[in-house]
């Protein structure tokens, strides 16, 4: 097998709150191989969030390494990091953070935007991206034209259109009726069988266990590790 | 980022919210209006003052009694200025040969009437040079006829003309004018006021009779009319040289010309339309604090849509400069919006006074743009900062904005 895809060694994090530190994270330490499909579980103020987010590189840990493909990011500049998310990371959200004013089409083509991409390749990867999540009909309505699964599944096809190696999925279906939540999940999983590694926050059981590899924290330590090889019953 | 997906997102967001945008907007269309009408009326009078001052006769040399200049001490002797006279015009005539032609003015009021009818009027007295001089224009008869110093003849302006004999035609009646009788030889033809004198309120008589009207013997001013304008500063100096030798030795007038009165009004007037552009410039600025306070306002709003496009990967300039573009593309729209108010209430009001030349200077209209865009990005600034600032942590996590 390869090297892992994202390697984390004595991770801490440390907050102040009013004038005291609080640690979120307690000396982590995590290797992730490429294409597994993880999922990271525990009850609020456990750390998961925290964690997320450093993996995610939207937060510097306070002491430890992270490598990610092999590249050391807690040197890395608040530019360099920018442009780490934009090219490896997908992000999915508990409350899908799409632009209410631009269409399904625009909000899946902002991380090209950003990335100073062709507009006739950007229009040619918005496609694929909004087929692959079967909302090829939706792509000029807006947000508010569009129920809650159907967002989701825009902010889906958002994460993948830049081909990340990474998919970091925070409550994904935490703001969703079952069947769309459902919906959403088995999305996301045929994400990961095509190849990219998939990482799932979450407190809800039923979608934790769903993950190969269930990794459980408590006040900021890994207390349980857990993989099992052949997929949900 | 493309140029373009900056405007676009810009322009987008900027509909989303179209009242506000629209008001902040109006603010700088309201500043650039302003500037750019003051300033047309500014320019406008320095240019209706030109043409007044043009319209007077070219290459023209006024020479006043006394010195204008303030001296420092008072002088022990006190050293009445000698009386410009009628051999002062011979001698300046015949020595100073760039003086082409040359009329004497004496002015004064006096009460004219015809009939029944009487009114004040401004008497000139001068002699047939002035026609030329002051380049007067006859409605109907003729001007003081050539050589005449002294004849019981009198030229109308044209509403002295109106208001004394209606529409009667004038010529050969009697007018008496104080305690003097004068026969109509012409009329002039109408022309409003021109550096406050209203040629249409004066009756013009040859110099004798006026001097003799007022009981005087000296002249209010000499009008000389030079060869050109190249020669005025030579015929300057004889002049003064000339009038100087002649009074004893003593400098005791003073010589206007136009190029020195001009300059004097167009500098003031220059100075006026700068201050007035000022003041409107003032009302740039408040518009800049709302636009800047409308950013605010956007950045705050779209907290967490910050926080998303960073986690997609949007660096910090970039969120710079996308809020930026959007405090500029208002401004910008402002100051184009209200350029072409400015111009047309212009135009609207050139055409009620036609002959007030409402036009904005050139400058005034780059001004006025370039400084609509500088407001957008100064006042823009302090947003966009805070914007490209913001914690994507802290903004995603915000519920609902």
């Amino acid at each position: 097998m390869a090297g892992p895809i994202i390697a984390l060694a004595g991770i801490s994090r440390t907050y102040e709150v009013g004038g005291r530190p609080v640690l979120a994270l307690r000396n982590v330490d995590l290797e992730i191989a490429p294409g597994e499909h993880l999922s990271i579980m525990g009850p609020s103020g456990s750390g998961k969030s925290s964690l997320l987010n450093i993996l995610g590189c939207l937060d510097r840990p306070t002491t430890g390494t992270y490598r990610l493909e092999g590249q050391e990011t807690s040197q890395l500049s608040e530019r360099e990091l920018a442009l780490v998310r934009r090219h490896k990371i997908g992000f999915i959200f508990q409350f899908f953070h799409l632009v209410p004013r631009l269409t399904a089409a625009e909000n899946v083509e902002l991380p090209m935007m950003f990335a100073g991409i062709e507009p006739q390749e950007r229009k040619q990867s918005v496609v694929e991206a909004l087929a692959a999540v079967d909302l090829s009909d939706r792509t000029e309505h807006r947000p508010d034209q569009l129920s809650g699964g159907e967002r989701q599944r825009v902010a889906i096809a958002r994460a993948i259109v830049m081909r990340p190696a990474i998919l970091l999925a925070d409550e994904p279906t935490g703001n969703l009726d079952s069947a769309s939540g459902r919906e959403v999940v088995e999305r996301i999983e045929a994400m990961n069988r095509a190849g990219i590694t998939l990482v799932v926050v979450t407190h809800d059981p039923a979608i934790g266990e769903r993950a190969h590899r269930r990794i459980r924290l408590a006040d900021g330590i890994v207390v349980s590790d857990v993989s099992q090889k052949d997929g949900t019953p | 980022m493309r140029a373009r997906d900056v405007l676009g997102y810009s322009a987008r967001s900027l509909r989303g919210h179209r009242l506000r945008s629209a008001l902040s907007l109006l603010g700088v269309a309201i500043g650039v209006a302003s500037v750019i009408l003051l300033t047309s009326l500014g320019e406008g009078a320095k240019v209706y003052v030109t043409g007044e001052f043009t319209s007077l006769g070219s290459n023209l040399l006024i020479v006043v009694p006394g010195r204008t200049e303030t001296t420092g001490a008072a002088p022990m002797v006190s050293t009445a200025p000698n009386d410009l006279t009628l051999d002062d015009c011979e001698a300046l005539l015949q020595r100073v040969p760039s003086i082409r032609k040359l009329a004497p003015l004496v002015f004064g009021t006096a009460p004219a009437s015809a009939g029944e009818r009487s009114r004040d009027v401004m008497v000139i007295g001068t002699t047939p040079e002035m026609l030329e001089v002051r380049k007067l224009r006859i409605g109907i008869g003729r001007y003081l006829p050539p050589g005449t110093r002294d004849a019981p003849i009198c030229i109308l302006g044209a509403k002295v003309q109106r208001e004394l004999f209606d529409n009667r035609n004038p010529l050969g009646e009697w007018v008496h004018v104080g305690e003097a009788r004068f026969r109509v030889v012409g009329v002039l033809a109408p022309r409003g006021t021109s550096i406050g004198l209203n040629m249409d309120e004066s009756v013009h008589i040859p110099v004798h009779n006026a001097m003799r009207l007022f009981d005087r013997s000296s002249l209010f001013r000499i009008l000389a009319e030079v060869h050109s304008s190249a020669e005025i500063e030579t015929a300057r100096r004889q002049t003064i040289a000339v009038l100087t030798e002649r009074h004893n030795h003593e400098e005791d007038v003073t010589i206007l010309t136009q190029d020195a009165i001009l300059s004097t009004f167009g500098r003031i007037l220059g100075i006026l339309t700068a201050a007035l552009a000022g003041i409107a410039a003032i009302s740039l600025v408040v518009a800049g604090i709302g636009i800047m306070n409308v950013m605010l306002v956007s950045v705050s709003e779209r907290t967490r849509e910050i926080g998303l496009v960073k986690a997609l990967g949007a660096t910090r300039p970039q969120i710079l400069l996308l809020f930026l573009i959007e405090a500029a593309v208002l401004s910008t729209a402002g100051g184009v919006l209200g350029l072409a108010f400015g111009l047309a209430v212009g135009k609207t009001f050139q055409n009620f006074v036609p002959d007030f030349p409402v036009a904005p200077p050139w400058w005034a209209v780059v001004a006025a743009l370039a400084v609509s865009i500088t407001v957008g990005l100064g006042f823009g600034m302090l947003p966009a900062r805070r914007a490209a600032a913001l914690d994507p942590i802290a903004a995603l996590a915000r519920r609902r904005a």
